[in-house]
This record gives structure tokens, C-alpha cells and sequence, in this order.
């Protein structure tokens, strides 16, 4: 098992929401990080502003690992409610940190662990005399007593205070007053540090913090969208969030104050994929960013846009169903409907991304090819990636990015004698040609309808002209595989016929349980697939191995399914590996299931 | 079956307008709808409008949602785009196209059932929203195409062709609007085109929602003795309370009308709707005196038509929205995208 051991650790603190505790918490995790060390932070919330518990897991690993571990080795345990749950969840040899205000004997109940009191209520409660600032001042405290356990460099930590609170500095002295109240409470009554600690490293240089759905938003300001469409819902709200924050600061002419962006909030999913649609029609690059709940509702403008070939990108932040579900949980539940969305025959094309860089590159790629194929093209991302900080490079922009903005007649073309029909395939490459509306007095006006039509864009109830159209949008679909982000794969140093396939989030989980499983003789080679329809890698991929576990945040084991369905693999080579408790996956559970189906394997 | 095209025919001495089109110029394929259909009527007068108006058909946009008033959008104005999108959704598209390409005129056409029931949340918000189009509701209180059920507008008593009256109270689609801000309010009738010419001239003129309810009867399912949606009880209960008038920007406005009998309405082009109130002691620009003089009318069996309500102060969704004078999908790449040196500087904040 992993550590814990010098910068190898897990860390989980126990909050209230609606307490402050977020920030005290992002200071803690961006310390770490600002010392050179890797760290990742996933935050597990209520669907609830205030007053229910809400948990926020730090993993800081010098190797760079970035799944759950499935370990917690420091609990720092804010929230009384949960004190049991907290106590329980400790791993053996590990340590717990509480509010020793008022002392629980319970909590003395585990002898395997260390249970550490500190006052934190009495010590604030003695200092400072403003109700709200003693709850803030509380998370400062356990800052500084977490800092005093592990070793982390508190002049950081300090500056760090003094960049948070730089446009109002008169909260300074006291939030580093809290800061010292913890840091020397742990100094003069505890034993410190602990077995595991912190020391600088310099693995984070060129890395920053950022959570999916703010990459996604940028990738949308650099990929050139013009007009966003939204009906809020968790966990999809701070992709729009992030766009409009960078389209205020980036797109507002400074002369003359205009908005180069269009942001409306819809008053349903519905009318924000229709509004996206209108919007892609009429020539602006434009989107959609929603969860799984609103996706369902969209089905019957998805199907439009696919039937009348309308540019318009869909983000799917997963969030756990069926129905409301759990709406702050996690899981990769939408993996065959956003393949199929919609009435009749549809086939969509989707981008997997797996962490904040593949959300800012992917939501590029998707504006792309929403419009070189004229199809809907979906973003399927998740509320781990979406509302999680990861590590990950620093984006950068290739200036020399050119849109790739398909097959948009011209004035000047219909002037020179194209002849244009909305759905003909003029290049053998299944792909139509499209007019914007007011392009030409004479030539180029259309009728965009989702009934039945021909390829010369009239309305028809006519079989063979329906399927002509039908048949093409088919082989359309398909001919994308090859221009989506191929597939990445990962091989063991040693011969195996055993592979793991998955999409998405899972990655470091995965990434991690080949190395340890490869330690135990066990060896995997892994391919993560990033694109739907499947590249013909996938195909091959699958045929070089006896088994494959396709490993997968849902119950039904949707990618599989999915793997069956649209390539001539063996169900039978494919073994599903499924979480979905909707926590993030842990090494922890990969390598387990793994195991245990080797094991039986071995014995049967 | 596949749509018909119409043939075009240029009389010598044609009357054209002030770009040199003429009024077959504004035509689209034949319509499929039943002989006497009162659509066909609205679909004329459509592109009447758009002809006196002088709007380049191809700098206009059709937009409609499903059912017959939602298909005659490819009857008028064939060298517009059109956009026959999802049932009760043609406001979210027209929207979305708005946002995309102000410069355009839109023109969108729907009916009680697209309207009224399946669509009701995205017409009211499109009016809330203040975008800059005409809604044209085609109202004959029935639902057509699947072959004569109630609609959301038909009147309490009002029988359908086959089996009961309705009992449960009708959407007033002008109460609606005038309750949720919509900044033009009209209603008229299919058969009375000189009104409805000019209503549309106006509600095309206004910069903001247009909305006008048109009675519009369905000859084969609800045109019946017993309906309050055909032709003869239309006719007999049909009131004028307004009279609009487009006056142009070129035009010559004159400044001398009878007092307290007309009203100039000043529009962001420069042209002038005239109103004449027809009407003693009617204020089309008082939201609340319209508001209750529609629903009096709808206690009664008057049928209050003509220009109920305009207000031109109110910001339409792209001015609200600071959108550029440019429409938004011209507007070159270069200047959308930030570029690589800003991106270092964002990500400083991420470090």
C-alpha cells in the first residue's frame, strides 16, 4: 500500500458546509504544492449550501500519482456529526485530529490509531469576539496545526495569507493570528511531527491547480466560441462560470465596451440546446455545458441537430443518476447515451477527456469538429475532473491554430457557380456543404427542417431519398474516428496478454494499479480510449489480448457495452470492472478487483 | 409527396419597391394546407409586409416550431433562410440565431398548440428576454394535424367538431405577453388583411418581442356553428381598438393629426408607427390600462384586435447584452482568441 511515508500521504478533513472551510482547505493543498511537491485534492460535498458534512481528501505524492488511493492517513475531524464515520475511516497507524473543546471519550475507542485533541473552539472562541469570524477563524487554526504536524513551510503558508487577503489586508494579522494559535498549540502539547512529513521538492515547476470545468470554459474562449447557452446544474455550472469569467476579461473591446461573447441563461436545459443550436446554425461557434439530467432533457434537439447537420458542442460533466441521483457525486454514467442521444438512428461523436488539460484541449477539438462534420459533438468530462483541482502542465496556446471551420459556402463561391445543395455529398467525403442565412440574394437560402428530407434539402416522405441522407450521416459518423484524439496506450515493461481498457477520470487510478500489480508479477497494458467512434487502434488493441478488464465508474458497464456493440471484439475476452459508489476511483479498488479475478481464474 | 414550386411570373408594368423587387419576388413553394386555411391568408400578408417593407429576402430569417402555421414558413420568401426546428422550440433557436447574427430581420411563425401548450416556457421567456423579432401566433384553437383536438386557446364553451365543449379557461396569448413584458402586443384576423399588413410592418419595425395573436380559422376541424375560432364567429365579434401605421424613415411624417385620436410612436430606425385609436380613452403605450381593457374583452365576446401595446424604451436582448454593432459570427478569429502570451499571464493565477 502506498505510504504513508516523507511527502506519500493522505490527508482528509471533515468540514460542515457553509463554514468556510473550502478556502482553508485550498490554502493547505496549494502549500503543499507551492513546496514542490505533486498533490491532489477531491472534495466530497453535500447537494446543500449550508450545514451538512462535506469532506476534503488531499493526496500528496511525490511520484506524481494522481488517483484516490483509498487511504486516510491524517483525519482532521472539524465536523462533530461525523466524528464516528471519521474515526472509522482511518487507516490502521494512522492519526486523528479533533476539537478537543469538548473531549470525547469515543474517540479513544480505536487503539490502532493515534487520536490527537486540540481546542480549536475554546482557543478561537478566547481570541477572537465576532461569531462569524471565530467559525473562519477555526479552519485558519487547523491550517496552522496540520502545518506544525507535517512540516509545511509556514513562510508559505504566509504569503500565501497575504496574497489571499491583498485587497483587504486588515484581515491579515488576524487570520495569521489563527494560523499561529494551531501551529502553536501543536508545538507545545503535541507530539510532532508525525512519521510522515513534508519536504520541499521541485516537482511542481511548470505544473499549476486547475479544476476541469475552468479549462473547459478557456478552452471555449480560445477555441473562438461566441455564444454559451446554460441552465445551471451542478456539477456542470463553473464551466460557464469559467467562460464568462475570461470573456469579461478578455473579449470586451476596450474602446467601445462591447461584448465579443453572448452568455444566456436558458430557462431549461431544452431551450439551452436550442438556443446553442440557433445559435451554431446561424454560423457562431457556440455550446452547451450541462450534466447528465440535462442531457436528457435535450434528447429531442440533439436528434435535430444530428438529423439537420448543426455544428453545436454538449458538455456532459457527469454527475451520478438515474434521475436527481447524486447530484455532488461522481461516476462515468453517460457513456451510452451521449453515444446514442436521441429518437431513431443516432450516432454522436464524443471526446473523453481524463483531467483538466485533455478539458481545455478537447473543448478546441470539439468546436472543431462540431463543424468540419457538422454534427453535435459532445464533451464527456465528469464532476471529478469538472469540480476537482489536479495537477496538471500549464496550458499553453499554439498561435498558429487556425479553426477549422468546415464547409461554409461564400458569397463570392455562389457568385462564381457553386451550385449549392444542403445535403449533397459533393467531395465523396460524406460531408455536405452549409450556407449561413443572408449570405446571398439568389443563391444559397435552404430550408433547415428535422423532417424528412433529401439531399438536395427539400422536404421528403420518399424511402430511398430518406435513406440515401440516413445512410450517408451514417458513414459520416463514422469516417470521424480517425480525427479524433487517438487513443493512449500505455505498455508494461514485460509481454503480457492482459490489457485494461478505460475512458476518462479512471486514469490515474489505473495508471497506478499497473504499476503496483506489475510489482506483484502481475502485467497490464492499458489503453485509455478518448474518442467515440472508436479509432481502429481500439480494434487491434483489443485483438492482441486474451483478456481485458475494461475498468469504468458505472454499474451496467456501459463502455463495455459500448466496445461490443460497435467493434467484432469477443464479449467474452472483455471483464468489467465497475465502480460507483461515486467517489472517485482508488488504485485501491483496480487493483483489487483485478486481483481477485486473477485469483479466481488461477483456481477455476 | 414532395413540395411543390411555384412558377414565377413578371407582368409587364408590375408594381415593384423601393429595391426593384416585386411582390412574387417574396413568394415561396406552394402551400399544402387546406383550401381556405386561414394560414394561408397570414402567409400572404407576410410577405406583403416584407415587400412594402423592402427587406431583401435573403436578409431575413423564418423560423417555426411543428404543426400547420409552423409549415408555412416555406410558403413565403424562399431566398430566406428558414428554420422549421423542434415543436413548441422555435423561440431557444431564434434566440440562439439572434445572438449570432443581429443584423438580420427574424420572423418567427407558430400556432396555439406550438405556442400555448407545448411551448408556453420558451415563448414567455423569449419575451422576457425582449428578443429582437416578430412572433407570429396563428390561432385557430385547435389542434390540426392530428386532427382536431382542443387547444390551450380554445374558449371555455367553445365545442369541438366532434364531441364536447371545453371547459377549462383559454391562454390569452396577448394577456400573457402584456404580463411578462413583452414590448409589442397586437392581435388580428386572417381575414382582415389591411390590419394585419400593418400590424406586421410594425411588429417587423419594432426593435424588441413582437407578438401578434391572429385568429386564424381551421377550415376542416374547427370552423363549425359552436366554435369561437371560425370565420363566422370571428367575424361577428371582431373589434378594432388600434390602428397602426409604419411610416418610414424617408417617408415625410406628418406632425398634425387630431388630437387624442392618434399617437406617434417613434422607433429606433427613425420610422414612426402611427396609432390610431379607434377606441376613446385606449392607451397603447400604458401597460395596465391595456392589460385590463384585454381582459374585459376576453369577459365578453369581443374580439379586441389591433396594436393593444408598444413600448419602444425597453432594451432589446442584444443591446442589453452590449453585443457589437458587427454581428457576432463575423467577427474575425484574431480578435476572439486571447493568444499565447495571455495564457502565461492566466496561468500565473493557477500556479
Amino acid at each position: 500500500m502506498s505510504g504513508p511515508a516523507l511527502n506519500d500521504f493522505v490527508i482528509r478533513v471533515a468540514n460542515v458546509n457553509g463554514t468556510g472551510s473550502a478556502s482553508a482547505n485550498g490554502l493547505l493543498m496549494k502549500a503543499i504544492f507551492r513546496m514542490g511537491i505533486p498533490v491532489v485534492g477531491k472534495n466530497v460535498f453535500p447537494s446543500n449550501i449550508q450545514g451538512l458534512p462535506t469532506w476534503y481528501e488531499m493526496r500528496v505524492n511525490e511520484d506524481g500519482y494522481t488517483g484516490r488511493s483509498g487511504e486516510i492517513h491524517l483525519m482532521i475531524a472539524m465536523n462533530a456529526e461525523t466524528y464516528a464515520k471519521d474515526l472509522a475511516s482511518v487507516s490502521p497507524g494512522g492519526y486523528l485530529l479533533y476539537d478537543s473543546t469538548w473531549p470525547r471519550p469515543s474517540m479513544l475507542q480505536r487503539d490502532d490509531i493515534t487520536v490527537m485533541g486540540v481546542p480549536f473552539s475554546q482557543m478561537v472562541n478566547d481570541t477572537f469576539t465576532h461569531a462569524r469570524s471565530r467559525i473562519l477563524m477555526k479552519n485558519m487554526a487547523y491550517v496552522g496545526a496540520v502545518a506544525a504536524l507535517i512540516n509545511l513551510d509556514m513562510d508559505v503558508v504566509r504569503k500565501m495569507v497575504e496574497d489571499m487577503f491583498a485587497s483587504k489586508t486588515k484581515l491579515i494579522p488576524s487570520n495569521m493570528q489563527a494560523l499561529e494559535l494551531g501551529l502553536n498549540y501543536v508545538t507545545d502539547n503535541i507530539d510532532h511531527p508525525l512519521p510522515f512529513t513534508l519536504e520541499k521538492r521541485d516537482k511542481t515547476n511548470g505544473k499549476v491547480m486547475i479544476d476541469g470545468n475552468t479549462a473547459a470554459g478557456l478552452g471555449c474562449v480560445y477555441g473562438g466560441a461566441t455564444v454559451g447557452a446554460w441552465y445551471p446544474i451542478t456539477p456542470s455550472t463553473s464551466v460557464m462560470d469559467s467562460f464568462s469569467k475570461y470573456c469579461h476579461k478578455l473579449r470586451i473591446d476596450p474602446e467601445t465596451g462591447e461584448h465579443k461573447f453572448a452568455i444566456i441563461q436558458a430557462e431549461d436545459e431544452l431551450a439551452a440546446a436550442g438556443l446553442a443550436i440557433g445559435a451554431g446554425w446561424n454560423g457562431a461557434r457556440s455550446f452547451t455545458p450541462t450534466s447528465g439530467a440535462g442531457i436528457s432533457l435535450m434528447n429531442e434537439f440533439i436528434g435535430f441537430a444530428y438529423y439537420t447537420e448543426t455544428p453545436t458542442v454538449f458538455f456532459d460533466i457527469q454527475r451520478v443518476g438515474p434521475s436527481t441521483g447524486m447530484p455532488t457525486r461522481t461516476q462515468q454514467c453517460d457513456i451510452t447515451t451521449t453515444a446514442y442521444c436521441s429518437h431513431g438512428d443516432t450516432k454522436h461523436i464524443v471526446l473523453y477527456p481524463a483531467d483538466p488539460k485533455e478539458c481545455f484541449e478537447m473543448s478546441v477539438n470539439a468546436l472543431d469538429l462540431a463543424e468540419r462534420f457538422q454534427a453535435p459533438v459532445f464533451v464527456l468530462s465528469d464532476l471529478d475532473i469538472g469540480m476537482n483541482d489536479w495537477m496538471i502542465d500549464a496550458l499553453t496556446w499554439d498561435d498558429n491554430y487556425v479553426p477549422d471551420r468546415g464547409k461554409i459556402v461564400t458569397r463570392e463561391q455562389l457568385e462564381d457557380g457553386f451550385e449549392f445543395f444542403r445535403y449533397l455529398d459533393v467531395d465523396g467525403d460524406h460531408i455536405p456543404y452549409r450556407t449561413l442565412p443572408g449570405t446571398h440574394p439568389t443563391k444559397g437560402a435552404y430550408f433547415n427542417r428535422g423532417s424528412g428530407h433529401n439531399k438536395y434539402g427539400r422536404y421528403t416522405e420518399d424511402g430511398e431519398e430518406y435513406k440515401e441522407v440516413v445512410d450517408r450521416l451514417a458513414d459520416k459518423w463514422f469516417s470521424a474516428r480517425s480525427h479524433l484524439p487517438a487513443p493512449v496506450i500505455r505498455k508494461s515493461a514485460h509481454k503480457t496478454k492482459a490489457a485494461i481498457l478505460a475512458i476518462g477520470s479512471s486514469d490515474g487510478a489505473i495508471i497506478e494499479a499497473c504499476d503496483r500489480l506489475g510489482k506483484t508479477g502481475l502485467h497490464l497494458d492499458y489503453m485509455r480510449v478518448r474518442g467515440f467512434p472508436f479509432a481502429d487502434e481500439v480494434e487491434d488493441f483489443m485483438a492482441a489480448y486474451d483478456t481485458i478488464y475494461v475498468v469504468e465508474q458505472n454499474r451496467d458497464a456501459q463502455l463495455r457495452s459500448l466496445l461490443i456493440n460497435e467493434t467484432n471484439v469477443l464479449k467474452a475476452k472483455l471483464i468489467p470492472v465497475t465502480y460507483y459508489a461515486g467517489d472517485p476511483l482508488s488504485y485501491k479498488f483496480v487493483m483489487e478487483a483485478i486481483s481477485e479475478h486473477t485469483a479466481i481464474r488461477k483456481t477455476a | 409527396m414532395v413540395s411543390f414550386t411555384k412558377p414565377k411570373i413578371r407582368r409587364k408594368n408590375e408594381p415593384t419597391n423601393d429595391i426593384g423587387l416585386i411582390r412574387s419576388d417574396y413568394d415561396g413553394a406552394m402551400s399544402t394546407l387546406c383550401a381556405g386555411c386561414g394560414h394561408d391568408s397570414v402567409t400572404a400578408a407576410m410577405g406583403r409586409a416584407f415587400f412594402e417593407l423592402a427587406i431583401e429576402p435573403y436578409r431575413a430569417v423564418k423560423v417555426s416550431g411543428i404543426g400547420c402555421s409552423s409549415k408555412t414558413t416555406t410558403y413565403f420568401m424562399s431566398q430566406a433562410h428558414g428554420n422549421n426546428t423542434v415543436h413548441g422550440r422555435m423561440p431557444a433557436v431564434a434566440t440562439g440565431a439572434m445572438a449570432a447574427n443581429a443584423d438580420l430581420t427574424y420572423i418567427g411563425v407558430s400556432g396555439d398548440g406550438d405556442s400555448l401548450s407545448i411551448g408556453l416556457g420558451q415563448l414567455v421567456h423569449a419575451m422576457r428576454r425582449n428578443v429582437n423579432m416578430l412572433y407570429m401566433l396563428e390561432n385557430n384553437g385547435v389542434y390540426g394535424l392530428t386532427k382536431g383536438q382542443f387547444s390551450a386557446a380554445a374558449d371555455i364553451g367553445s365545442t369541438a367538431k366532434k364531441g364536447g365543449a371545453n371547459e377549462m379557461a383559454p391562454i390569452d396569448p396577448c394577456a400573457l405577453a402584456l404580463s411578462v413584458g413583452a414590448t409589442f402586443v397586437a392581435r388580428s384576423f386572417s381575414g382582415d388583411k389591411e390590419q394585419l399588413v400593418n400590424l406586421i410592418k410594425a411588429g417587423l419595425k419594432h426593435k424588441g418581442f413582437a407578438i401578434i395573436d391572429v385568429t386564424s380559422p381551421c377550415v376542416s376541424f374547427n370552423d363549425h356553428k359552436g366554435s369561437t375560432k371560425s370565420y363566422e364567429h370571428t367575424f361577428k365579434y371582431y373589434h378594432k381598438a388600434v390602428h397602426a401605421d409604419y411610416v418610414p424613415p424617408s417617408a415625410e411624417i406628418r406632425a398634425s393629426y387630431e388630437d387624442g385620436e392618434t399617437m406617434p410612436i417613434e422607433l429606433h430606425d427613425g420610422g414612426v408607427i402611427n396609432l390610431r385609436k379607434l377606441d376613446n380613452g385606449y392607451d397603447p403605450t400604458d401597460r395596465a390600462s391595456a392589460f385590463s381593457k384585454v381582459l374585459e374583452s376576453g369577459q365578453s365576446d369581443e374580439i379586441l384586435t389591433g396594436l393593444l401595446y408598444i413600448d419602444e424604451t425597453t432594451k432589446d436582448m442584444t443591446t442589453r447584452k452590449n453585443l457589437p454593432k458587427r454581428a457576432l459570427n463575423t467577427i474575425d478569429y484574431a480578435e476572439l482568441n486571447p493568444g499565447a502570451n495571455k495564457m502565461a499571464g492566466l496561468m500565473k493565477e493557477f500556479g
